[in-house]
């Protein structure tokens, strides 16, 4: 048995708040073992980040401050030191990491200049010329193609997955001995989040770093861990060694987690939806006999890039290209992939928020050119539920009169008609009707994805457009908010296009998945041909990435060189060339390239 | 996290207790709410509580060598250069710089806050032309434009409010364009759409209530703003007309004598910025007061 490294006894984290002070993280203690994996693994609200922040001596001052407890790295107390001599400990012994890329370097300077402000930081005298030596092999270390040219890059010039190996680069910078990871791979997509785990893992084996990863996932615990904390509301409610935690989980609420986590695969061998009754789709699909609720052909949005003094057109972004579909009555389409490939602006193309080209039918009407009040009756038909429940309530509106809105909008109820409309449709979404006088930010993230949800509800549409709408959601809330979906489709038979990154989630949902890549269609069919028998290299690769909870799963230890991603934004005269889908049979269908 | 706070921090009576009763418990919106009270009270009762009447030179307004008289017993402000009551003057002045810089200040607002929303939120040709009309109105010296402006119609107190609006507006215009613009992009905004919402819903329910803040910010600025330049426009000689008086063109009025009687320059400006910071706090709270996410916090 090895000693601890990093030694936290009864850490204690209080917040101030108008009604007093509040705990948030409450007597937390670990040792964290040299070139071991610590996950601090729980949902939103559990203290986690504000576990990092203390160590790091980084807490949100005067708001927040740490109340009582010890951390010891090296004989030292590192929460009781002083600014000047943490500031020492900050990147030397101790490096980390944070969520979002983008906003965690700053983007007015290149690359390369941060990289050697980090290298520097700390009275590193051996001149610029070493300095960008080491900016170099550090690039290479994680795994960047090209590292010289990417130092007189700025952020906004990479993708993703670029900055975040670049933000750990930085983190490496002075080779601390403990790297604090807070959500690294939240932001990013699959197959980029499955490289960014597999350099971390590369990065601790080639320098015997020790990690604290913290982490909502427990698909990226099981990759990652050696041990697991899980937190609830500030406390520790199981500490375990990572295969024991998911092969034996003891507390209630570590059980609860893990059955959230919808696991890829799960659902093989059945045709339906995980909770829907199944019988919406196959009674009324009988070939032929019906037109189907939503028809689109060859879609495809295009946006032009102005540029030059005159703001012409220069370049074209072909965001969606040629895709064809249709949503039967009850049923349930997916359309999968990873950012940018137009799954979203495919949704939004539905209810004409951008200028599109081909033909789209809902429910036999076309919607071509329609605006204003000629569009207002295909939206009572067709509603949307973004992405973000925190962004797409107007934060000045009572809830209440956010649900009514809509029925106000197209006439449909007045009075107390609209008041008992109002609140039956709180009940039907799980809110309780006196909530209706509150405000947005009064709600809980899973609360206002209710709210929406019963604002796309009001109108009875018969296609709900679901953006995303689960992805911001905890895993616990998450499923919630799944089975209230497929509750009101067994109930109303409304159909969904169910837009997501995530395949498990998908699994779950769909009646039928479409894989979406650069703006086509790859692979499309029912939810069993596309998961049991995936054929398109693209399918394949997302469903590989994706982090399962199984510690016993062998991990994928290749590294793959970080790539760029390939652009969707083309030259004035390009001119896609299309090539017709292969039919395996059933409606499965697969594109080449 | 800062949600964790805003969901504990709104108090019971918070959530009940109307507009008025919230701005009212704020300490600093009462000192301004005071200043505006006295200052519209002292303009409206002008006739019956000035001591003097201020047009009146007075023979002992004056010293011997004909310097006007500091503050004292008998004119508790002191006396102007031709020897007329300042105190008087002053009560006067508030009407015409409450008109200027209420009136003329409102009505540059409204119509600066029209322009940048419709030309924020519709885009296209719409925001072009409204856009590069007021490029041109901010490129057009505003002195020169309100000089020809008032050459042309001769000015009396509403006129020269009107000519202050017209070259007042476009600094709003253009901060309000910004602002609808970013609010537009907006997820909300777009959920509205998508529910089949129209142009005036969201541009008045959903677009407008956030541009307050910005909107009454600039409006309390553009008091001390459009004071001052009705005194400018006064010096020059086509503003308010003398004798009537109004806190700017007293200052104009006396700034030569500025060394030898500085309380002069300084009453009337302290009187402008006294009303200008009122507003400005009332507007502050205003501001907290009306946005729901604010409430419970300082």
């Amino acid at each position: 048995m090895t000693s601890s490294l990093l030694s936290v006894k009864e850490l204690t984290v209080q917040v101030a708040t108008p009604t007093g002070p509040k705990v948030v993280v409450e007597r937390l203690s670990f040792d964290l073992l040299p070139g071991r994996t610590l996950c601090l693994a729980g949902e939103s609200g559990s203290g986690k980040s504000m576990t990092a922040l203390s160590l790091m001596q980084l807490l949100p001052k005067p708001m927040a401050r740490i109340a009582g407890g010890s951390a010891t790295l090296d004989g030292e107390n590192i929460l009781a030191l002083p600014e000047a001599r943490m500031r020492r400990i900050r990147g030397r012994k101790m490096g980390m990491i944070f969520q979002e890329p983008m906003t965690s370097l700053n983007p007015v300077m290149t690359v390369g200049n941060q990289l050697i402000g980090a290298i520097t930081a700390h009275g590193n005298t051996s001149g610029r010329r070493a300095a960008r030596a080491r900016a170099v092999e550090l690039l290479d270390q994680v795994q960047i193609p090209e590292p010289e040219r990417r130092l007189g890059q700025y952020p906004h010039e990479l993708s993703g997955g670029l900055r975040q190996r670049i933000v750990i680069a930085m983190a490496l910078a002075q080779n601390p001995r403990i790297l604090i990871a807070d959500e690294p791979t939240t932001a990013l997509d699959v197959t980029v989040q499955a490289q960014i785990l597999a350099l971390i893992r590369k990065l601790q084996a080639d320098h015997g770093i020790s990690v604290i990863m913290i982490t909502h996932d427990m698909g990226v615990v099981a990759e990652m861990a050696d041990e697991v904390l899980v937190m609830k509301n500030g406390r520790t409610v199981e500490h375990a060694i990572s295969r024991e935690l998911f092969a034996h989980p003891q507390d209630a609420y570590t059980k609860e987690l893990l059955s959230a986590v919808p696991r890829l695969g799960e659902m093989a061998g059945t045709e339906a939806p995980k909770r829907a009754v199944g019988k919406a789709v196959e009674t009324r699909s009988a070939p032929g006999a019906e037109q189907p609720m939503l028809q689109v052909e060859n879609l495809t949005v295009r946006f032009d890039i102005k540029g030059g003094i005159l703001q012409r057109p220069v370049k074209r972004l072909h965001a969606v290209e040629g895709i064809s579909f249709s949503v039967r009555r009850g049923e349930t389409l997916s359309l999968v992939g990873e950012s940018g490939c137009g799954k979203s602006t495919t949704g939004k193309a539905l209810l004409n928020l951008v200028p599109w080209a081909g033909e789209i039918r809902v429910d036999g009407r076309s919607t071509r050119g329609l605006r204003g009040s000629t569009m207002r009756p295909i939206l009572r038909d067709v509603q949307m539920v973004f992405q973000d429940p925190y962004a797409s309530l107007d934060p000045r509106m009572r809830v209440g009169d956010l649900v009514a809105e809509p029925l106000l909008i197209h006439g449909l109820a007045s009075g107390g008609e609209l008041r008992d409309r109002v609140e039956y449709l709180f009940k039907r979404v799980g809110l309780s009707p006196e909530q209706m006088k509150r405000y947005p930010h009064e709600f809980s993230g899973g609360q206002r994805q209710r709210i929406c949800i019963a604002r796309a509800l009001s109108l009875s549409p018969k296609l709900i457009v679901a953006d995303e709408s689960v992805a911001a959601l905890d895993v616990s809330i998450q499923a919630q908010v799944l089975d209230l979906l497929q509750d009101i489709q067994d109930e109303t038979g409304v159909s969904y296009l169910f837009i997501s990154h995530d395949m498990a989630v998908v699994e779950q949902i769909s009646h039928r998945v479409a894989v979406m890549y650069m703006g086509r269609f790859v692979e499309m069919g029912t939810r069993r041909q596309i998961f049991e028998n995936p054929q398109h290299p693209y399918t394949k690769k997302l469903m590989a990435a994706v982090p399962v909870a199984d510690p016993g799963r062998s991990r994928r230890d290749f590294v793959p060189k970080a790539e760029d991603l390939p652009s969707p934004v083309r030259a004035l005269d390009y001119a896609p060339s299309f090539s017709p889908p292969s039919d395996l049979g059933g409606g499965h269908l697969v594109w080449d390239g | 996290m800062p949600t964790m706070f805003a969901e504990t921090a709104r108090s019971k009576e918070g959530r009940t207790a109307g507009v008025w009763t919230r701005l009212l418990r704020r300490p600093l919106a009462l000192i301004g709410l005071a200043v505006i009270i006295v200052v519209v009270g002292a303009a409206a009762l002008a006739p019956w509580i000035v001591p003097y009447d201020p047009h009146e030179q007075f023979f002992e307004g004056l010293t011997i060598e004909g310097a006007p008289l500091p503050p004292n017993s008998q004119f508790w402000l002191g006396t102007d250069l031709v020897g007329r009551d300042l105190l008087s003057r002053l009560i006067y002045g508030a009407r015409t710089s409450l008109v200027i810089g209420v009136v003329a200040n409102g009505i540059a607002v409204v119509i600066g806050s029209l322009v940048g929303i419709a030309a924020g939120y519709f885009r296209g040709w719409v925001d072009t032309v409204l856009m590069r009309f007021t490029d041109l109105m901010m490129a057009f010296p505003a002195l020169l434009l309100a000089i020809v402006l008032a050459a042309i119609f001769t000015p009396s107190l509403w006129i020269v409010a009107m000519v202050i609006a017209m070259v007042n507006w476009v600094q709003i215009a253009r901060v309000v364009y910004t602002e609808t613009r970013s609010i537009a992009e907006r997820d909300f905004v777009t959920a509205e759409r998508a529910m089949g919402a129209g142009a005036g819903r969201i541009l008045f329910r959903h677009i407008l209530p956030h541009l307050l803040s910005t909107i009454i910010v600039w409006a309390t600025l553009g008091i001390a703003t459009t004071v001052l330049l009705e005194a400018t426009l006064s010096f020059l000689g086509i503003g308010v007309q003398p004798p009537i008086p109004s806190w700017g063109n007293i200052i104009f009025e006396n700034q030569t004598y500025f060394t030898s009687a500085p309380w002069l320059v300084f009453i009337p400006g302290a009187a402008i910025l006294a009303l200008a910071l009122a507003f400005n706090l009332v507007g502050d709270a205003l501001r907290d007061v009306l946005d729901p996410t604010q409430q419970g916090r300082h």
